[in-house]
């Protein structure tokens, strides 16, 4: 079959399985659109700006664990995709970048939207290639597919000048089944000597923590993960990216941890003495202070990326290797050995994290006059029946999204944890709601983050993507003003949304309905209306109280038992005691 | 602490700039760094000579062996190896009493003449980063016209090797 670059692209994609496309057309590319014109197999969503061509990719990688495609345009349609393909890498999501270039023979020129993607795009790409020649595009682009998805799954940006992809010429062209690189083999099986060892390890353990991320996520290991904790009895803390890989609901569960974690967690894992880091990266927004990170504890920590393991924190049992394989070997060698933990030391233990759990951390006035935007998620939970798939963009809101949702399945939890981009929350949800049809699709979102992405209205119009959005509109930055309450003696700069737009309208203009919520006694009945219009967008602009802070709260690079856990407990640091202790 | 690192890499465009740009990102220290085609023209032989805790220096060889093009690694530090770097240096060399000084000091150092003018030499010498410093130390400072050095290169002693 002689086929030209163009089409080599496109029956590539087909023959990897692609479902979607999302792209916006450009000079560079347009030989790569007329190919995609000629066929239905590889569907081709035209986002309103790059940024959400990489969000809405992002979306359905998360959501499918199948990796997203993304096709742009040279310079500024490579430009305007690099925050995207930066909150994929930090997040570990699969993605393929395809990006036009100049003809070979332009490079370096400067030449009309020229811009150097491999080099704008190196530190934030788990890999990128530049296509020389036409007889190597194929095999880069399986090249591509390969790093994105095995070992620590990333962005894999290709860019291919269009020189590359003229129809004049053409070659004979077969689907690369398989691929070996000799610079390139993940490690993937943990090391039985280092495994036992923590099985030992886990089963001395009199105060015993489970903390994992999204890596078990990635590795599709929830199920193996459900197994070994709930065999153990130990509990369980998660992190924002690793929330539903362990159902919330479950007694095991203590919350999530971190800046914005559950008091239980967090003072967990200051009193554990075993640490057991399952997919998780030992972030700062965990850690705290990393030199009162967790003082009493063996640290035993599985990844698949060994320089994850003791670059923030050292562990003492490195496990490097496949999340899953390792899970399932240490319950298999646990069942086989007979032995249990210590249930005496556990039990205590468990006594002391229901003391904790005691405090009702996540308690809000409930009677309050202003709709608190955590009872906006709870009625979100409510509604539809805690079996949704829900976006957010980045602030406060995404925090009461992530304390007040309890997800029971993991990929059900999309958001930017790593990257923190605004912006995220739509055409995330766009590429959600393309792998899930049926399924319910919520962004919850703010009234500032929600504008960074708003053109993608448009897009959710011509493909009929009915998201339903949840404005958590607090006229302010959230999580900028309430840094700048504490931190800055109260004084706002620039964190008041000014001159909004009546997103009511602004929705309707878009094709879609737009719903505005002011009284906490409305706000039931408008979400349930919402989701009632299966086949609409709708955006339920929920006026939210402007003062509300999201807690408890680490400050940044404090220690985990130096916790805020609300207004009321402002002075609460100071009258912890040594131990970790409320006074 | 001081550690020598080879690496080889995918001979591609853009492998320098990888590891360039890695130890930059990062903010790790490059004390030098050499790189040349080896006898497999697909792949590039690099020293790197860098400084760090043994905690950095952990991190500095997990990332680098985490970029794709990167094939193999070694850190050469604590294994037994040889090491040299080479100098050219040009000098002002004036008046008859002065020229055969350099010489001397040439000689002592094993560095050779390999250009004269009747105001200048330029020597070349090879020898560990120390060897180096010591020579340009003997020179008189303002007589220095031109210094330029390759960077140290590092192989293992006996059997073992860096290859495929």
């Amino acid at each position: 079959m002689e086929l030209s670059g163009s089409e080599i692209i496109v029956q590539f994609l087909k023959d990897e399985g692609v479902e979607y496309v999302f792209g916006y057309p450009g000079g560079a590319v347009l030989h790569i659109y007329d190919a995609i014109h000629q066929q239905d197999d590889v569907k081709h969503i035209l986002v309103r700006h790059e940024q959400g061509a990489t969000h809405a990719a992002d979306g359905y990688a998360r959501a499918t664990g199948k990796p997203g495609v993304v096709l742009v345009t040279s310079g500024p349609g490579a430009t305007n995709a690099i925050t995207g393909i930066a909150t994929a890498y930090m997040d570990s999501a699969p993605m393929i970048v395809l990006s036009g270039q100049v003809p070979s023979g332009m490079i370096g020129s400067d030449a009309f939207q020229e811009v150097d993607a491999i080099g704008c795009t190196r530190p934030c790409v788990k890999h990128n290639f530049l296509v020389k020649d036409i007889n190597d595009l194929a095999i880069t682009l399986k090249k591509a597919f390969y790093v994105a998805t095995s070992g620590r799954p990333g962005p894999v940006l290709v860019d291919i000048p269009k020189d590359i992809t003229a129809p004049q010429i053409k070659i004979p062209y077969q689907y690369p089944e398989s691929i070996n690189m000799r610079s390139y083999n993940p490690t993937v099986k943990g090391h039985p000597r280092q495994i036992k060892k923590a099985v030992e390890l886990l089963l001395s353990a009199k105060r015993p923590m489970m903390y994992s991320g999204g890596g078990v996520i990635l590795g599709d290991a929830a199920q193996e993960l459900r197994t070994l904790t709930r065999q153990l009895g130990f509990p369980i803390t998660q992190t924002l990216m690793g929330l539903g890989a362990y159902p919330a609901p479950d007694p095991q569960n203590v919350g999530m941890l971190g800046m914005h974690g559950t008091y239980e967690a967090n003072m967990a894992m200051h009193e554990c003495d075993v640490l057991f880091a399952i997919g998780a990266r030992f972030d700062d927004r965990i850690t705290g202070d990393t030199s009162k990170f967790c003082p009493h504890a063996k640290i035993i920590h599985i990844d698949i990326d060994p320089a994850s393991i003791s670059k923030n924190i050292n562990v003492d049992i490195p496990i490097v290797g496949e999340v899953k394989k390792v899970l399932s070997d240490m319950a298999q060698i646990i069942t086989d050995s007979h032995q249990k933990p210590d249930q005496e030391a556990l039990a205590k233990w468990w006594g002391k994290i229901k003391n904790w759990q005691a405090q009702d951390c996540l308690a809000y006035d409930r009677d309050s006059q202003h709709i608190k935007p955590q009872s906006v998620i709870e009625t979100l939970y409510e509604v539809t029946h805690g079996d949704a798939f829900v976006t957010s963009d980045v602030g406060q809101h995404q925090m009461f999204a992530a304390q007040f949702y309890p997800f029971n399945e993991p990929r059900r939890w999309i958001n930017s944890g790593g990257l923190g981009t605004m912006g995220f929350g739509l055409p995330s949800a766009m590429g959600v709601k393309l792998a899930f049809p049926d399924a319910d699709v919520a962004c919850v979102t703010g009234e500032g983050s929600i504008q960074m992405c708003i053109q993608e209205l448009s897009t959710c119009l011509q493909y009929d993507l009915p998201v339903k959005i949840v404005n958590l509109n607090n006229r302010y930055l959230g999580m900028v003003r309430q840094w700048q309450e504490f931190f800055y003696e109260k004084r706002y700069s620039h964190s008041y949304m000014d001159a909004l737009p009546d997103f009511v309208k602004l929705t309707e203009s878009y094709g879609h309905v737009g719903i505005r919520v002011e009284n906490p006694a409305d706000l039931k009945s408008a979400m349930e209306e919402a989701f009632a219009m299966k086949d609409r967008l709708v955006f339920l602009d929920v006026i939210t109280d402007q003062t509300e802070n999201v807690y408890p709260m680490i400050q940044a690079g404090a220690a985990h038992n130096q916790m805020e856990i609300s207004p009321d407990h402002q002075k609460r640091q100071n009258s912890i005691n040594p131990e970790g202790e409320l006074a | 602490m001081r550690h020598i690192i080879s690496l080889l890499v995918e001979n591609e465009s853009g492998a320098l700039s990888r590891i360039a740009g890695l130890f930059s990102a990062r903010g790790y220290n490059i004390e030098s760094l050499t790189v040349a085609t080896t006898e497999d023209p697909t792949l590039s032989r690099m020293t790197i000579v860098t400084l760090g805790s043994d905690k950095i220096i952990e991190q500095i060889t997990k990332q680098l062996n985490k970029l794709i093009d990167v094939v193999k690694l070694q850190d050469m530090t604590d294994k037994d190896h040889i090491e040299r770097e080479m100098m050219f240096v040009k000098v002002r060399a004036e008046g008859e009493s002065r020229r055969s000084e350099i010489q001397r000091v040439s000689d002592i150092f094993r560095a050779r003449i390999i250009d004269v003018t009747d105001t200048t030499y330029c020597i070349e010498l090879t020898g560990s980063s120390r060897k180096l410093d010591a020579y340009i130390k003997t020179l008189h400072e303002g007589d220095v016209i031109e210094v330029v050095r390759s960077g140290s290169m590092g192989i293992t002693r006996g059997e073992k090797s860096l290859s495929l």
